[in-house]
């Protein structure tokens, strides 16, 4: 009998199946690690609580503190200052929740605290073909690693919790395959914010997109990661690449990674885990790495993004009209030059060691322009550690920019770090959604390097001309 | 949850594509370890002003507005962030179905499991919904239909499983407890 040759999605989605899917019930899909942070996961303590539930694998659950804490330098006493009475109650809560139940948690303050889909990668908890979820939609970024990975719920959340199971409908698939090589100065930010504009915000819904080609091949796990990362914003439910030698190179001596005889059956394991070569996807689309330029968001969501050469499209639709009216822009004209008010480098898309480097080959002997306030986040208290041991926090403070505590910041802004009405971000984040930075705030979405640039000049900036 | 069968209600229509979970509930709402009064926040920088004050303008401000249980919005609601509170949200003010042509993923499956019915139509009957803002409906969960003012009965898909949790008020959660042993066996299993 010959197999049916099945992708990458295939093979983690049948390999996963408690019970498939029928007529009249979804698909019982297992999942193999579950990470919460405190914003997305008290009510869900609550409904077991009241069910008298416990959680069925504390083993497979892992916590942190991102969304909601603070970011800003510690006191002299080594404490962090809350935001709100709010906030400290849901990070009390998270703590007592993991307490009770046995979870584990990287709390504040500790060394493996950090941005939920930067601190999974790090420790090596993410592993390829594993299925992993989280309360929150950039799950899609452990995807980069070979793993089906993706956001759900709170409800979702209360049911991984209980089951370690969820009820699922099998998704399409769709290949993006980028063959070539990218230009100088043109990262893997910009090949993402490239495909979110050609398959629009809504354009992969109901898919799981796997990330492939020479393009993709080429990229360090940490740009994978920020591919995979944004693959929500074209409404895919999750993106992917398969695992390969970049991938096990990244993997090998974690902390949580398999070690000795484990760590080469996992390997010999995960090398059958790419995409079959006659398997087929619902979907294919294809883009030329060498076409990329830098890109560059102009309206009020991930899919309206150009090159950042390019000017203002006009608007097609009242929907656009109303994107370029908040956010001041005049369709024709360009958006190099524009003056800008803030700076913010982090998020779970563009906070990890690589990425600050790259900022920091701007800043470095430069300052950051008068009147622009310019924000670097690590993802991790990690990433912070190795930043300051290769001394890029030197080059961001005698820059001028602030050098923060690790955490999700200004990407979210509910922590206090947030645009004023009417201001102009450059944000290496991955939303720009009205007020998503701050009420009445205004983001552009771009690559650290983009990023780094404008804080230097206080315009929209393309950093090849800078740098050279 | 109350179970669904089948209820009528005038629409509000908010003609606007993609709208994001963050316009449902902006980020600073979601500090929150319950769920109660959240409809407060409900749109809240669309329908509030700096000072807190209701913008008239905003189409929930209007009072032909007040008592709407279906919400027609643009293409796509719902993108953006995975947080339930948006579902939890448009339940609490009031809503029991969001009308569009296309919903997006996390957003769909996060209604189905608080009794909102997310309920996709084809865009003739979008145009028609979007023409006739405070139309009268029916929603009829039991036959998949939503009927629109002038008696046409339009057919919508619905996740057959979640359709019937939502017809009995029972809990997909209590689905997944029952497959106890077949979870694990699976855990047993070598991979």
């Amino acid at each position: 009998m010959t197999t049916k040759p099945r992708t990458l999605f295939d093979k983690l989605w049948d390999s996963h199946l408690v019970r498939p899917q029928t007529a009249d019930t979804p698909a019982v899909l297992y999942i193999d690690l579950h990470l919460i942070h405190e914003v997305t996961s008290p009510q869900a303590f609550t409904w077991l609580r009241e069910r008298g539930l416990t959680v069925r694998q504390p083993a497979r659950t892992v916590a942190t503190m991102d969304h909601s804490i603070p970011t800003t330098p510690r006191g002299a006493d080594g404490k962090f200052k809350i935001l709100d009475s709010q906030a400290e109650k849901q990070l009390s809560q998270l703590e007592k929740n993991c307490q009770e139940f046995g979870i584990e948690l990287f709390a504040l303050g500790s060394e493996g605290q950090g941005i939920v889909h930067v601190i999974g990668p790090e420790l090596g908890l993410t592993q390829p073909g594993m299925t992993i979820v989280c309360g929150d939609s950039h799950t899609s970024t452990h995807g980069a690693f070979g793993a089906l990975a993706f956001g759900i719920g709170t409800s979702e959340v209360s049911h991984v919790l209980a089951t370690q199971c969820l009820l699922q409908n099998r998704p399409k698939t769709m290949a993006i395959t980028v063959e070539g090589q990218l230009r100088p100065g043109v990262t893997a930010k910009d090949i993402i914010l490239a495909v979110i504009a050609r398959l629009g915000i809504g354009g992969g819904t109901g898919h799981v997109i796997e990330y492939r080609g020479s393009a993709i091949r080429a990229l360090s796990m940490e740009e994978r990661m920020t591919v995979c990362n944004m693959s929500i914003e074209a409404g895919a439910r999750a993106g992917m690449v398969a695992p390969d030698d970049t991938t096990f190179h990244y993997l090998a001596g974690r902390p949580r990674s398999p070690q000795g005889v484990d760590w080469d059956e996992a390997v010999e394991a995960w090398k059958r885990l790419p995409t079959d070569p006659d398997a087929t996807f619902d979907r294919e689309e294809k883009f030329d790495a060498a076409k990329l330029e830098p890109m560059i968001t102009y309206g009020t969501n991930p899919g309206m993004g150009i090159g950042i050469s390019a000017a203002v499209p006009a608007p097609e639709n009242a929907t656009m009209e109303k994107a370029l009216g908040y956010m001041g822009l005049e369709a024709g004209k360009p958006l190099l030059g524009k003056a800008i008010d803030v700076v913010f480098i982090g998020s779970c898309t563009n906070s990890r060691i690589s990425d600050l480097r790259q900022a920091a080959s701007v800043f470095k002997g430069r300052k950051v322009s008068s009147g622009v306030r310019a924000m670097v986040v690590p993802g991790s208290q990690r990433v912070k550690k190795q930043a300051e041991a290769e001394g890029l926090d030197r080059v961001f403070l005698e820059a001028g920019a602030e050098w923060r505590e690790a955490g999700c910041s200004m990407c979210i802004a509910m922590n206090g770090d947030q645009l004023r009405p009417g201001q102009y971000a450059v944000s290496t984040s991955n939303r720009n959604f009205e007020g998503r930075q701050g009420a009445g705030g205004r983001t552009f979405l771009a690559s650290p390097l983009t990023a780094a640039a404008s804080a230097v000049t206080g315009r929209i900036t393309d950093a090849r001309q800078l740098v050279g | 949850m109350d179970p669904i069968r089948t209820f009528q209600t005038k629409t509000v229509v908010l003609p606007i594509e993609n709208v994001d979970t963050d316009q449902i509930i902006p980020a600073r709402f979601l500090k929150v370890t319950s769920k109660v009064g959240i409809g407060a926040h409900l749109f809240a920088d669309w329908r509030y002003d700096a000072e807190g004050k209701e913008k008239p303008d905003f189409i929930l401000n209007k009072p032909a507005a007040k008592g709407a249980a279906v919400l027609v919005a643009g293409d796509n609601f719902g993108c953006g962030s995975s947080r339930e509170h948006a579902p939890w949200a448009l339940y609490d003010y009031g809503f029991r179905a969001i009308v569009s042509t296309s919903i997006a993923d996390i957003f769909k499956s996060n209604s189905l499991k608080n009794g909102l019915l997310p309920i996709v139509v084809d865009k003739a009957t979008h145009a028609k919904l979007l023409a006739a803002p405070g139309m009268d409906v029916t929603v009829s969960l039991e036959k998949q239909t939503l009927t629109l003012s002038d008696g046409t009965a339009v057919k919508f898909d619905i996740d057959p499983f979640a359709r019937y949790c939502l017809m009995n008020g029972q809990d997909e959660l209590d689905f997944l407890l029952a497959q106890k042993e077949e979870i694990a066996r699976f855990e047993a299993t070598p991979r």
